[in-house]
């Protein structure tokens, strides 16, 4: 009898959660729906009290973000904020926090909340963020994320929510591939197709290498990254002795190193991320036949102060390809200034000027699509504002002049090559001073 | 189970007989085509071997806590890779401390002893803790309960580490007098290297010896075979699975120092792959026989080493150490294939099940 009682209050549980989720579930998507014309405010109050004659709000494909008069903008981050990879997250974010500063931390009269989710630099965490964050209607766009993987699986989500989405640090070439990419996905980094063939010119140009092997973790970026440095480096006229791939949780590096050194390559190039890459540079120290004769040299990724603590020493000498700071624009002397004063130190990594540019783009756009109603509530069509970022031209950010391509890529790419010093170990310090650029 | 089989042969095991045996004709066609093309000296081949006894090493350690708490309790004790976490992790502060204070220089041999003991308690600590807190009051439980509540232990201690000490991952010091080299013929030391094999082989030989001589040992090795019996016996078995937990935590400790030294970065997310790789080591030796613990670390870590080198150079498939754990996971299937029980899983093991 007893167990019947049991089981007969838990169907009956289960039917009242069914019924009260079916009753919440048109609720909860209401706001983000195309309102029809005739349901003018979505907001009850505002209805009520002001709405003249002849206001019409919006309507748009994607529905329309209403911001209520009293109500914030809403600013979505998608970055990697813990973690061995933090840095590049946070650095980020930083740099979007001094953009919105330098906005008087308001857009349209109305404040600018700024939050949102550590992706963890992985696909998982990207799609965890990504369904987070598209749970809640009152963001107008997301800037993420950090690593390409995090988008590549959280993207999709992002993109059917009716999302804007800038990224400051995505570099995989096969984000903005037109067969690849997703609607309203655009980013301020630059493109690896550029930073690949950088590296690669760098390598026979300036070392004068003629052999490279290449190793990558399987992650969009450092696949897409590895293999665009490859192409290169084989088409000026270098041969790739081998192109290894290790998984990112891997720690002993040593065997995949000893295969490579059976090849005697001049040079490892490994576009992957500060973990695995710290634990590279410090083990080809370790192996015999690489020793100190080969050159390595590590992209963006590894561009931050964990790198390198973690590999210590053996980083003295190596290079690294990341944004060009040199070729940013004169409001950069500015923004360094207004980091240290709010920060206390030197941005932690490369995509810190991206961010600044992509929050920058996103406010241009919606400074133009943004539909003020008499009360002073803001409407903002999602494809409109999609539309209106698709549409930058000449835009001048810090990292240079933006232009958005049909395909996403707003980025003006100037990729330099920097050499780890001492007081980069010392410190654990990013270089700031560029070893070579391209044309040099 | 095994009679029946044999009498009638049925059809899935002729399938799995044959893929067993397609997986073999693979590797040693790929080891004979590797070794054919000679692309390697033999000197790699000695470092690479060096590189999985080292690793295997470390593996065992860990495996022995998995395979000791099995042969007590029966219990996959999954929490026991943040058993190996805590110690090296904790034991970071008194490194850097001894390292920064000058005395890792000056006395590297009392330094290296202070932080394998201090990593050593804090991992014995967790162990115990768990142990009493988490297992004890499941001991009579059917056996899923206490091993969800290993798994969910795992992640509370994972999150609470990451809590104290942060989501970054922490470089050890490098020790000055463990840099240098030994070479042997084609075979070529690091002192780290040679300090983890004699450590580790220290270690287990310390082990086998409790195990097998003292009274103690007895009392565990009774408490395997029959619980209730050994009860009986007047031994007090809840004293002798708190030993076993221990010993287990003890040498993860220790062997999470190890670790620490080989690879210098620890994190509080650091316990994860090892853990399963001990797992999986302790299965291929046989779970719950301490030397197949052993065993199975040490196959486990030169395979992952050599193993891709060897199975698929010559056989010309690329970038074959992404498929390191491919391999090792083949070759665990293979094993399982030959012999359910394990290398060493003989007739103890099928008497116990």
């Amino acid at each position: 009898m007893k167990a019947f009682n049991a089981k007969y209050v838990l169907v009956l549980l289960a039917i009242v959660a069914i019924a009260a989720l079916m009753a919440c579930a048109p609720a909860a998507v209401q706001p983000t729906a195309a309102p029809p014309t005739t349901a003018a405010q979505p907001t009850a109050a505002t209805a009520a009290t002001a709405a003249p004659a002849g206001f019409q709000p919006p309507t748009d494909a994607l529905g329309v973000v209403t911001i209520g008069p009293n109500d914030p903008v809403h600013v979505g981050y998608m970055f990697v904020t813990s973690g061995a990879d933090g840095a590049l997250g946070i650095d980020s974010r930083r740099g979007v926090e001094i953009a919105i500063d330098d906005k008087g931390g308001k857009l349209l009269d109305h404040q600018v909340k700024f939050d949102g989710q550590d992706s963890g630099c992985s696909a998982e965490g990207g799609q965890a963020a990504a369904a987070k964050l598209a749970a809640d209607n009152t963001f107008t766009v997301v800037l993420g994320s950090s690593c390409s993987s995090e988008i590549r699986a959280g993207g999709p989500t992002l993109s059917k929510a009716g999302f804007t989405v800038i990224s400051p640090s995505n570099t995989a070439p096969d984000l903005t591939d037109p067969a690849k990419r997703f609607p309203g996905y655009f980013r301020t980094a630059h493109n690896d197709k550029v930073q690949g063939a950088v590296a690669a010119k760098f390598a026979l140009e300036k070392l004068g290498v003629k052999t490279a092997a290449t190793i990558h973790d399987g992650s969009p970026y450092a696949e897409g990254l590895a293999n665009a440095f490859a192409e290169n480096f084989e088409k000026g006229g270098g041969k790739i002795t081998s192109r290894e791939a290790v998984s990112p949780t891997d720690t002993d590096f040593k065997p995949v190193l000893t295969k490579i050194a059976a090849d005697k390559p001049e040079m490892i190039f490994y576009p992957i991320f500060v973990a695995a890459g710290s634990l590279i540079t410090k083990q080809a120290k370790e192996v015999p036949g690489l020793g100190d004769s080969v050159k390595l040299m590590a992209a963006d990724g590894t561009f931050s102060p964990d790198f390198y603590k973690g590999a210590g020493d053996a980083a003295v000498g190596m290079f690294q390809s990341s944004p060009d700071f040199s070729a940013f624009t004169g409001g950069y002397a500015k923004f360094l200034e207004e980091h240290q004063a709010k920060f206390g130190e030197k941005p932690v990594s490369a995509f810190h000027a991206h961010a600044y540019d992509a929050f920058n783009i996103f406010a241009a756009a919606l400074e133009k699509v943004a539909v003020k109603g008499p009360d002073g509530t803001l409407y903002i069509g999602q494809q409109a504002l999609r539309d209106a970022v698709a549409a930058t031209k000449d835009f001048p950010g810090l990292t240079g002049t933006l232009t958005c391509d049909p395909n996403g890529d707003c980025a003006d790419p100037h990729i330099a090559v920097y050499q780890v010093g001492e007081d980069n170990v010392k410190n654990a310090v990013v270089p700031s001073q560029p070893f070579w650029k391209p044309g040099q | 189970m095994l009679k029946r089989r044999r009498s009638k042969l049925e059809i899935t095991d002729i399938f799995i007989y044959a893929f067993g045996i397609f997986i073999i004709a693979i590797i040693l066609y790929g080891s004979f085509e590797t070794l054919r093309q000679g692309k390697y000296s033999a000197s790699q081949w000695a470092d690479l071997f060096v590189f999985g006894i080292t690793i295997g090493g470390i593996y065992a350690l860990i495996a022995l806590g998995y395979t000791m708490v099995y042969g007590i309790l029966q219990m996959i004790n999954f929490a026991h890779s943040e058993v190996f976490m805590a110690g090296p992790l904790t034991a970071f502060f008194l490194a850097d401390a001894l390292a920064k204070s000058g005395l890792l220089a000056t006395n590297p041999a009392i330094s290296l002893l202070l932080i394998f003991a201090f990593s050593m308690i804090v991992s014995t600590t967790v162990a115990v803790l768990l142990e009493r807190i988490a297992y004890r009051p499941l001991r009579h439980a059917p056996r899923l309960v206490p091993l969800i509540t290993a798994i969910g232990a795992s992640f509370f201690l994972q999150y609470a580490f990451r809590g104290l000490f942060g989501t970054q991952f922490k470089v050890y010091p490098e020790i000055p007098a463990l840099e240098g080299v030994v070479t042997i013929g084609v075979v070529r030391l690091t002192y780290t290297q040679i300090l983890v094999m004699i450590s580790a082989a220290a270690l287990m030989i310390g082990l086998q010896a409790f195990v097998q001589r003292t009274r103690t040992g007895k009392a565990m090795r009774a408490v395997a075979e029959s619980r209730e019996s050994a009860a009986l016996m007047g031994i007090n078995v809840d004293s002798i699975i708190l030993t076993t937990f221990v010993l287990g935590g003890a040498l993860a400790g220790a062997a999470g120092v190890l670790y620490a030294l080989v690879f210098t970065q620890v994190s509080f997310a650091m316990g994860f792959i090892p853990g399963i790789k001990a797992f999986t080591a302790a299965v291929l030796g046989g779970i719950g026989i301490i030397p197949g613990a052993m065993l199975g670390g040490l196959f486990l870590g030169i395979v992952e080493s050599v193993g891709p080198t060897l199975f698929l150079d010559g056989l010309n498939i690329a970038a074959p150490y992404q498929l390191k754990d491919a391999i090792a996971f083949t070759l665990l299937v293979l094993v399982l294939i030959f012999r359910p029980s394990g290398i060493m899983g003989g007739q103890t093991q099928e008497k116990k099940a």
